[in-house]
């Protein structure tokens, strides 16, 4: 049978049909899907974990009783996983398949790294699927090559690789015939003194793979006009098959190690020979090493951002290559300038927007993280100075304060630290228990909405309820804030503007650490609609205060057309919540809940 | 305005904001790609889709297709649930290709809170920046079919004249794809699209 399948949806099926029954995740764009899918499967128990760190930790745990299991992560989620994929690495972990999402174009990630470099660091081979159905069958791939060599495999993919759909045929399912049992193995203990061989034998592993990639189904020679030769992988291959019609392809599946044999007699049979790939030169730096020569790579493309068959195409026709489509060298014509942007924004009724109209009044400085209320970073609030890494807020802001020493008391230095209820749960707190601990009186606001947001509504801690929709007890935030030693701990309405700002500043002026917990559901996710708020247009004096809100279902009507002096305002019914924060920042009482809801 | 032909690969985009519906169009798209039994590639970021900003969609079909991406000025068809998103994508046009678009507004933040002015004769500079144009009030019809939100199959309908796909297999994918509580309203949004585009 064959369906319409995204990346990620057909790594979640290749996930089932390998016989996976252990899958972890913590959410992460253009992960996120994996998990989800993965989900639907009754045969595989799959968690959302508290982080990726946590992810890999209970994958190599299931390992370790024989069970298969996949984790996955964004590219940035490598990061806060990399300890234990290291250690799986050493250890050897059998049928385990970590998934990472690389992000080239950085349509939603912090940072642009080529993960692949993971492979020749951590020492386990890399697969990197460039069409849908490659993700599926890579996945089993990967727990056969895992089962085999005894390694963890990492299957990379990237945006495109992961969004795009394409054509799938499904298989059936192979499941492991012996049972899980729990038996000691010394291997996994990575005890110093007893892994003095350890590193030995991971390079002599990498050796027996890299003598099997040759044999590999995973590497391909796809032979057309001998002129031109392109090594490429993943969406990389398949932008170059289109720029590049005649040419011949060597069409890597497993980017690290190389097939070396594979290489050679590719180089043999064409007259030149390029590399085409997105962002690090990883093939080409592997081929080089080998000493085999070639005719061009990483200085004729983009070595930032997303590569497509026009940059493919220009970039090696530029450089003399023959043979390039026309469709994808003739220059397109110029987009219309001066249009205005749209970049996205806080939903109508979000409940981190009162947060960011106060703070953006009281002029502090901004610590924050990562989420939907990064966006307070844009007008009109611009109240969000610094967005590193998930759960850095804490730590900065504590930073900051230690750092300005004395000074950090006076006005112009007073900050908060501004994190999401996710967020919170993956890392921020340890940031907390820190601050605590090393005397630190930084004011944190928790931003709890209640979901995972910004990927799209996944379950924390705090919700009640685990991936697969199952019940769970619901963590108590200000329980745990006070548990973590802060004795400060208020929760507040994130639509009550007044209580906000009084809250605020009276832990701005304490001298001992606060934690704020603003608390509204997030309305996508729990889609609340309440009656939407009217302006009365006699009482509205143009002042625009309003607007100061940010919100989408507030519009401008331009005097002439209502025959008025100055501007009127409006609110869109179809896009209003009825939340009401607009109406507190009017000082002429022109914004009212729809008759009989008032109060 | 012609059918395109099924001999070389096809290049659909599908432009607009956040919540219109892109998604889903694009997704019905690909099953009936699917159903008349093309190899399919079809793409889109997510993330951010949902929060009010531009949204995007690359639907490509043919006997074989590779990239899932194309590029601007290679688009056979421009289906844009917004006018000015339509004028912001109508470069991604081949010249002979073909722009259908809602004529219904949908304010940028940044024109919400008054910090960027909707651009004026929005129309007019659609007609004069391509020459195969068609735009029409699908929130309208929608609404004359019974509900604003089948918006997207109304645009679906003024679009299936131009696809390769056969009345049939319309009304299979669509009665296999959507819901049964929503499927008479959007079947009839769907038929009314097709006729507004007739005229
Ligand atoms: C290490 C890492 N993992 C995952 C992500 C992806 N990501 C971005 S924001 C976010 C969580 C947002 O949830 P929350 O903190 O509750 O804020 P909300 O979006 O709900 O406002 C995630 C998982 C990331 N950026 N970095």
């Amino acid at each position: 049978m064959r369906s319409v399948m995204s990346g990620n949806e057909a790594i979640a099926r290749g996930a089932w049909e390998a016989g996976v029954t252990v899958a972890t995740a913590y959410p992460g764009t253009p992960s996120t899907e994996i998990l989800e899918n993965v989900a639907t499967y009754p045969d595989i128990y799959s968690e959302w974990s508290v982080n990726e760190k946590v992810a890999v930790e209970v994958a190599i745990g299931a390992t370790e009783v024989g069970a298969r299991c996949l984790s996955a992560m964004k590219v940035v989620g490598l990061n806060v996983a990399a300890d234990p994929v290291f250690n799986a690495s050493y250890v050897g972990t059998p049928g385990y398949v970590v998934v990472v999402a690389d992000d080239p174009g950085r349509y939603s990630s912090q940072t642009e790294q080529d993960n692949r470099r993971l492979g020749p660091y951590a020492k386990l081979p890399v697969l990197e699927p460039a069409t849908s159905q490659e993700c599926k069958d890579f996945v089993r791939a990967g727990i056969e090559l895992s089962e085999r060599f005894g390694t963890p495999v990492m299957l990379r993919t990237t945006t495109r690789t992961s969004h795009s759909k394409g054509l799938v045929e499904l298989g059936g399912r192979v499941e492991k015939t012996d049972p899980p049992a729990l038996v000691r193995q010394p291997r996994y203990s990575l005890l110093p003194g007893l892994t003095r061989t350890r590193h030995q034998e991971l390079e002599e592993r990498m050796s027996r793979i890299r003598a099997w990639a040759d044999e590999s189904h995973l590497n391909r020679i796809e032979m057309a006009d001998a002129e031109v030769g392109i090594v490429a992988c993943g969406a990389a291959y398949q932008f170059a098959r289109e720029a590049f019609p005649r040419a011949s392809f060597l069409k890597v599946g497993m980017s690290y190690p190389l097939p070396e044999k594979l290489v050679r007699d590719f180089r043999a049979k064409v007259r030149r020979l390029y590399v085409v790939e997105e962002l690090d030169p990883f093939l080409e730096e592997q081929i080089r090493l080998m000493g085999v020569q070639v005719d061009g790579g990483a200085e004729l493309l983009p070595r930032w951002g997303e590569l497509d068959p026009y940059l493919v195409a220009t970039g090696l026709a530029r450089a003399g290559v023959p043979g390039a489509n026309p469709i994808f060298t003739t220059q397109p014509a110029a987009p219309v300038q001066g249009l205005p942007m749209r970049p996205p924004t806080l939903c109508p009724g979000c409940g981190h927007r009162g947060v960011f109209t106060v703070l953006s009044r009281l002029k502090v400085f901004v610590a924050g993280d990562i989420g939907c209320y990064t966006l307070g970073i844009l007008p009109p609030f611009n109240a969000l100075h610094s967005d590193i890494c998930m759960g850095a807020s804490i730590g900065t802001a504590h930073g900051i304060e230690k750092a300005l020493g004395a000074t950090a008391r006076d006005k112009k230095n007073r900050k908060v630290s501004v994190i999401g209820d996710s967020t919170f749960f993956h890392s921020g707190m340890t940031g907390l228990l820190n601050i605590v601990w090393n005397g630190g009186s930084s004011v944190v606001i928790i931003l709890d909405n209640r979901t995972t947001a910004m990927t799209g509504g996944q379950e924390t801690p705090a919700m009640g309820r685990t991936l697969s929709g199952k019940e769970a007890p619901a963590v108590d935030m200000e329980a745990l804030c006070r548990a973590l030693g802060v004795s400060r701990v208020q929760t507040v309405d994130a639509y009550d503007l007044a209580a906000l700002e009084t809250s605020i500043k009276a832990a701005l002026d304490a001298d001992e650490p606060a934690v704020i917990i603003a608390q509204a559901p997030c309305v996508l996710e729990y889609k609340i609609k309440w009656e939407p708020w009217v302006i009365e247009a006699d009482a509205c004096t143009g002042c625009m205060r309003c607007l100061r809100v940010g919100c989408t279902a507030l519009g401008v009507i331009p005097a002439a057309e209502v025959g008025r002096e100055k501007d009127l305002v409006t609110i869109d019914a179809s896009l209003c919540i009825g939340c009401g924060v607009c109406a507190q920042m009017c000082r002429f009482d022109a914004i009212h809940a729809p008759a009989g809801k008032e109060g | 305005m012609t059918t395109t032909t099924t001999t070389t690969t096809t290049n659909l985009l599908l432009a607009g904001v956040g919540g219109q519906g892109v998604i889903l169009a694009s997704y019905l798209l690909s099953q009936m790609a699917l159903e008349a039994g093309f190899d399919i590639k079809q793409s889109e970021v997510h993330g951010m889709a949902q929060r009010g900003g531009s949204v995007v969609s690359h639907l490509r079909f043919g006997r074989e297709v590779h990239s899932p991406l194309f590029t601007a000025g290679t688009a056979d068809i421009l289906l844009s649930f917004e006018p000015l998103e339509a004028l912001r994508y109508v470069n991604w046009l081949k010249p002979e290709g073909i722009l259908i678009y809602n004529t219904v507004q949908v304010n940028p933040s940044t024109v919400a809170s008054g910090l960027a002015k909707y651009p004026d004769r929005i129309e007019e500079r659609i007609a004069e920046a391509h020459a195969h144009v068609l735009g029409i009030n699908a929130v309208a019809i929608a609404t004359q079919a019974g509900t604003a939100r089948a918006t997207n199959l109304v645009l679906l309908g003024a679009l299936s004249p131009r696809l390769p796909f056969t009345d049939e297999q319309w009304d299979a994918v669509l009665r296999r794809e959507l819901a049964p509580a929503i499927l008479e309203v959007n079947l009839r949004a769907f038929q009314l699209g097709k006729e507004a585009a007739k005229v």
